[in-house]
Order: structure tokens, then C-alpha cells, then sequence
């Protein structure tokens, strides 16, 4: 049964996230127009339970954004998050308090995520305390060793006196993800999970994410790296200025890349093996900034094929003209024409 | 490339003092040569001594450093009297690009005035001329001359990047020394000052050792790499021979722990970790971590092997002296 059919576990429809800028007291006094950085902007996607998304793009793109207004850690201006068929962006404070067990967040900095001055246990007991699940010393040990050995680190008596600067980067990103993994979470968001590791132990961290993927979690991970995601995430979404360019199966989305912004982005990533390195194609400038967005495509201003009609069509997410998987999705008027964003919403929600 | 190497170690080592009279030898023994116009990835995981190795060669270890080998530059033992021998050198033939230097300039001083400081500095170039040798830096790099003015926090991640490079560029050496000089950079922006560096190795026929943990950048970059492990160079060659033909089980390892775009391959995690240096190591350091270890790894540290052209490694496998392999 391919991931599509499953039950989604999380659903996000037309997400907005926008910050304001402050204009200082100043800016206030002179009546400045009061400016907003529009982080999310219209995303839409699903993941089904056992199943990896990665949200991928560079810095500024709004995929950290995004899995924070997922996990509810940040309010959102507009859109739908459903997380298990339930609409979740409107619940108060209270409610989501059960809500905060299922979805766990993971991040990227494993030596600042963990308190220096407390043991594993301490750390992985904590949570159980304060959201007063498993009551007796006896059943918490036992929930502490439990997280400790799905989460790799066996046998548990190794580990679980041992204060963090005893343990390796990778150990430490096992501890915080066992510290996740005693509320039995539905969904776990890792915010770039191992980005500060080294490459030797990267592969351990996201193998053992696979198999709680495999176990039936629902996995939302954000990551710069197209490797990493390409070989572990079951699809790739790809982020630009606060949209969805292009979305679709892993493999596909590298290996047949519709969205001029991932075939740019697929030419820069260095490959391992020196004779297949491709000519990158390379954007000039950087992303530009979030708070004064393009009008059209938000890419026109860099994309190599850009026509005069980019600079007023908003496109959406549509299947490719070229051959392609059906649920493979671009927001280009050129590579996949259809109707725009301003027709069917920059999701693509409502076209065939 | 035939010409006589620009820069050259023998048996390079250091230590460093540490608290109750301990020491921890973070480079042992590296030797390797670099030719005129060449670039060479020294690659390896954190605490490797790549990073020593190169501050070894600028001659700015910390006063708790000591360093013994020879290091040549055109020929000249540069190590010979310390600071007295290595001070004409430095910045002048050999400049450093430092880690997250794109984040060191000084706030409150124009992107200008910063390059054109080791320039007057070293007595290279001082007023209209050096405000003149910026312009032509900065231009080099990409970036517009008029921008010279400009304070550090109107620069992008990118263009200050681009201005450290120039700032290394001053005083015109002939080796740059590049230590992770797109770690903290985005794919776009990473793909761009790669292709200034080999532009300007291209160029001014400048050589260039690029310090990275990252593999792929080195493939893309360089033409030959060194692979670093517990303070030892323990492979070195051409990048597509280490790539295709690897003769360390380290070396093959952290291919397969690099996943690669296009590639189907299981990414492959290393188990353990690398060991302490403040201790002796009997035999071969990456013995607890290696998959292929047999009887003599434990206890006897391994000859370093050339095993082809160009190529060597420091790994009993390659030894037909030692005792024969099990099945």
C-alpha cells in the first residue's frame, strides 16, 4: 500500500506564517509602514503515518517555519493543520497539551537541546514528571530504559548515569530523541537532526529514524542537505520564499526535477564521485529577502527560463507537462502549466 | 604538473600540553607535498588534525603547542627557527582563509580598510595604492570595487565570505590555506565561492589546500586528497583513485557514510568513535572501528604503502609482509 492510500496523520492546507518586522520606537513615532516577513506562504501537504517528508531548501525559505506552526510552537495567519482528522490551529493552550505528546520535536544542536547538569535519566524522566504519565520509580525506570534501547543506546545501564558531556554528539542526539520517544508520539519533527555530527555517525541517527518510520511514525524532517533527504525521506517538498516549488517522490524529485529552482539546486550539490560531477548551474545573488516578496513567480527574478508572463503569473502546484509520476508537482507556469495560484490557491488545491 | 612542490611537510607533528602534565599529540607524522596551481582536500571528522595541521603551517599554534618536522616552502625549511623563519612568510606566501572568518570582521571598520590592514601591516602596499589593490581584490572576488566602503553587516553571508577570501588574498601568497570555507554557507552560495576558489587557482596559479569534513565538496574542488584519522594522513592520492580504488577501510568507510545524491547504495554509518590522543596508541588507531581488522592490527601500527601511482596508504591490507590475511 504506497503512502498515498494510507490515513493522513497530518494534513496542512494554505499555511501562512508571517512575522512582523519591528520598526523600533522611531520607526513607530514617524509612522512607518509596519512590514511583515512572510515566512509561510500558502503551503500545503500531507504525511501519512510510517511515512518520511523532507522539507528541503536554503536558509530563509520557511521550512524551520513551517514545522514550527506544525508543532504548534508558533501561530499561524491563515491555512488548516488536521493532525489525525482534527483541525489543531485553533486549540487553546489547554488542549493542546495532550496534542504536545504526540507531536515531538527534535533539533538540530544536540549540545545545547540537553541540560549539562542532568544525568540521561534525568533528562528522559523529566517530560514523564511534568506531563505526569507513568507515576511509580519502578515504571519510569522501566519507560527510561525503554526509550533508551529504540533509541539505540544499549544496553541502557551504559548510558543511563552519564551526564551529556560523557557522551558523543551522536549519543547526545540519541538521548533527545529517547527523551521524545516516552510519550509515544505519532509524529516526530527533526529540525536538520544531524547537521552538527559528524558524517561517520550521521547515518546511525537517520537509520534509526527509518525504522520509527518503519515502526508507523510520521516523520516531518527539515534539512538543506538534497542527499540526506533524497535517500531517506519516502518524499521531498521543496521549499523557495515561503512556498512549495515542487514536490513528489524522493527519487523522482532529484532524478527528474521539474522545478527550474531544484534542477539549479541538483547541478550545485557536490557528488561523491569526482568524474560524475555535473556543471553546476549556478543562480546568481541569494534568495531574496522574505519581506518583499516578487510579484508572479517569487523565483522569476534569478530562474534561467524565465519569460515575461513569471513576473505576473502566481503559479501553482501542477502535474509536469514531461512524463511523471501522478503525484509529482511543480509551481511552474513553463515546466507544468495550469491554471495559477490565484485561480486554485498555491497549493494546487482544487486542479486535476 | 612536474614542477617542484610549492609547499612541503616531513614527519610534521604536534602536541599539545594539557593539564597535569599530559599531552596530546594531534599531529603525527604528516607528510605530503603540494605542487604550483594545485588543490588538495585534506578531509576528516572533527578533532582529526586537519585544522592543526594547517595552523602548523601558518605557524600560529598556541603557545601550548609544540610542532616538530620540516615544513619547505619553495625549498626553504621554514620551521627551522620558529617564528624568526616563519614570520617572513606568513600572509605573504602563505594565507589562511579561517574557519567562520566570514563572521570575524571587525563590526565598526569598512570591508575596505580591513583588507587593505595586512597590506600596510606586511609594508606591501599603504594609502592610495592599497585603497587601489582592494578595489582590484574585491573585484576579483566578485564583488563591486565601489563596495570597499562598506561596513561588514550590508555584506551577505556570501559576500563576506568573498571578502575574507580577498582579505587572505593581501598580500598575493602562493599558497591559501581554506579551512571549511563553505561549512556554514547554503548549496547556491557554497556552489559559488567553489567556483572562485578553483577560478583563482585557475587564475594566478595559486595552490590551495581545502580543509573539509565533506567529501563531495572535495570531489567536486580538488585535484587530490588526503584523508585524516587520529592525527595521521592515512590515505592520500588522486581524488577519483581514493573515490574508485580506496586502500584504507577509513577512506571507504566514509564514502559509504556520505550519502550521495543520485546514488541507491545504504548509507552506512562508522560505529565507535575515534580515539583519544593524549594517550599511545599500540598498532593501528582505527583498529576498534575497522571492518575488515585482522591479526597484526591491534598490536603493530601499519608502514605507510605506496600503492600506486601517487598513491599511498597507511593500512596492513596493502602489507604482503605481514602476516597473510584470513579468508
Amino acid at each position: 500500500m504506497s503512502a498515498a492510500e494510507r490515513e493522513p496523520l497530518l494534513e496542512v492546507e494554505g499555511l501562512i506564517t508571517r512575522y512582523p518586522v519591528p520598526r523600533g520606537f522611531v520607526g513607530a513615532m514617524a509612522r512607518r509602514p509596519k512590514e511583515t516577513v512572510h515566512a509561510v506562504e500558502g503551503v500545503s501537504f500531507t504525511i501519512a503515518a510510517g511515512e518520511m517528508v523532507a522539507l528541503v531548501g536554503e536558509s530563509g525559505c520557511g521550512k524551520t517555519s513551517t514545522a514550527q506552526t506544525v508543532a504548534r510552537m508558533v501561530e499561524n495567519q491563515g491555512g488548516v493543520i488536521r493532525f489525525r482528522g482534527r483541525e489543531i490551529t485553533q486549540l487553546s493552550a489547554r488542549s493542546l497539551r495532550p496534542l504536545r505528546r504526540e507531536i515531538q520535536m527534535i533539533y538540530q544542536d544536540p549540545y545545547e537541546s540537553l541540560d549539562p547538569r542532568f544525568t540521561v535519566r534525568d533528562t528522559i524522566e523529566e517530560p514523564l514528571l511534568v506531563h505526569r504519565i507513568a507515576r511509580g520509580k519502578v515504571d519510569r525506570d522501566a519507560k527510561v530504559r525503554e526509550a533508551l534501547e529504540r533509541a539505540g543506546l544499549t544496553p541502557p545501564e551504559l548510558f543511563i548515569d552519564r551526564y551529556p558531556h560523557e557522551l558523543s554528539g551522536g549519543q547526545r542526539q540519541r538521548v533527545a530523541i529517547a527523551a521524545s520517544l516516552v510519550f509515544d508520539p505519532k509524529l516526530l519533527v527533526a529540525d536538520e537532526p544531524v547537521s552538527m555530527l559528524d558524517v561517520s555517525v550521521r547515518a546511525g541517527i537517520l537509520s534509526l529514524l527509518d525504522r520509527l518510520r518503519k515502526d508507523g511514525m510520521g516523520i516531518l524532517m527539515i534539512t538543506h542537505d538534497l542527499s540526506t533527504a533524497a535517500h531517506f525521506a519516502d518524499r521531498i517538498a521543496v521549499m523557495y520564499l515561503g512556498r512549495i516549488v515542487e514536490e513528489g517522490p524522493a527519487r523522482e524529485v532529484v532524478r527528474n526535477p521539474q522545478h527550474p529552482y531544484t534542477r539549479a539546486l541538483i547541478t550545485v550539490v557536490p557528488k561523491r564521485d569526482p568524474r560524475e560531477q555535473t556543471t553546476p548551474q549556478i543562480l546568481t545573488g541569494e534568495t531574496p529577502n522574505p519581506v518583499r516578496v516578487p510579484p508572479g513567480c517569487r523565483f522569476h527574478p534569478r530562474c534561467p527560463i524565465a519569460e515575461p508572463r513569471c513576473s505576473e503569473v502566481d503559479p501553482s502546484l501542477q502535474r509536469p507537462r514531461e512524463e511523471s509520476t501522478p503525484d509529482h508537482r511543480a509551481a511552474c507556469i513553463i515546466t507544468a502549466p495550469g491554471p495559477s495560484a490565484d485561480e486554485v490557491g498555491p497549493g494546487g488545491h482544487g486542479a486535476t | 604538473m612536474n614542477r617542484e612542490p610549492v609547499l612541503k611537510t616531513e614527519d610534521l607533528h604536534v602536541w599539545f600540553d594539557l593539564a597535569g602534565g599530559r599531552e596530546l599529540h594531534a599531529v603525527q607524522g604528516v607528510s605530503f607535498e603540494l605542487r604550483p596551481g594545485e588543490r588538495m582536500g585534506l578531509v576528516g571528522e572533527s578533532g582529526c588534525g586537519k585544522t592543526t595541521t594547517i595552523l602548523a603551517l601558518m605557524g600560529l599554534l598556541p603557545a601550548s603547542a609544540s610542532v616538530a618536522g620540516r615544513v619547505y616552502l619553495n625549498g626553504e625549511d621554514v620551521l627551522a627557527k620558529g617564528e624568526e623563519t616563519i614570520s617572513p612568510h606568513r600572509w605573504r606566501d602563505v594565507a589562511m582563509v579561517f574557519q567562520g572568518a566570514m563572521n570575524a570582521f571587525n563590526p565598526v571598520k569598512t570591508i575596505g580598510s580591513q583588507i587593505a590592514e595586512p597590506m600596510e601591516l606586511h609594508g606591501t602596499a599603504s594609502g592610495r595604492t592599497a585603497r587601489g589593490q582592494v578595489r582590484e581584490l574585491l573585484e576579483l572576488v566578485g564583488i563591486s570595487g565601489e563596495r570597499a566602503d562598506r561596513y561588514p553587516h550590508e555584506f551577505s553571508g556570501g559576500m563576506r565570505q568573498r571578502a575574507a577570501i580577498a582579505l587572505a588574498l593581501a598580500c598575493q601568497p602562493q599558497v591559501l590555506l581554506a579551512d571549511e570555507p563553505t561549512t556554514a554557507l547554503d548549496v547556491m552560495v557554497q556552489a559559488q565561492i567553489l567556483e572562485l576558489l578553483v577560478r583563482l587557482t585557475r587564475d594566478l596559479g595559486l595552490s590551495m589546500i581545502l580543509v573539509t569534513h565533506d567529501l563531495p565538496v572535495v570531489a567536486q574542488v580538488c585535484d587530490r586528497a588526503a584523508v585524516m584519522y587520529a592525527g595521521e594522513i592515512v590515505e592520500m592520492g588522486e581524488m577519483a583513485t581514493i573515490y574508485h580504488d580506496p586502500r584504507h577501510p577509513y577512506t571507504r568507510m566514509l564514502f559509504a557514510a556520505t550519502p550521495d545524491l543520485l546514488g541507491d547504495e545504504e548509507v552506512l554509518s562508522i560505529p565507535g568513535a575515534p580515539p583519544r590522543l593524549d594517550r599511545e596508541i599500540a598498532g593501528c588507531p582505527f583498529t576498534p572501528r575497522c571492518d575488515s581488522a585482522f591479526a597484526p592490527c591491534p598490536t603493530t601500527h601499519p608502514r605507510r604503502l605506496e600503492v600506486g601511482p601517487g598513491h599511498e596508504a597507511l593500512c596492513h591490507l596493502n602489507d604482503h609482509l605481514v602476516a597473510e590475511r584470513p579468508a
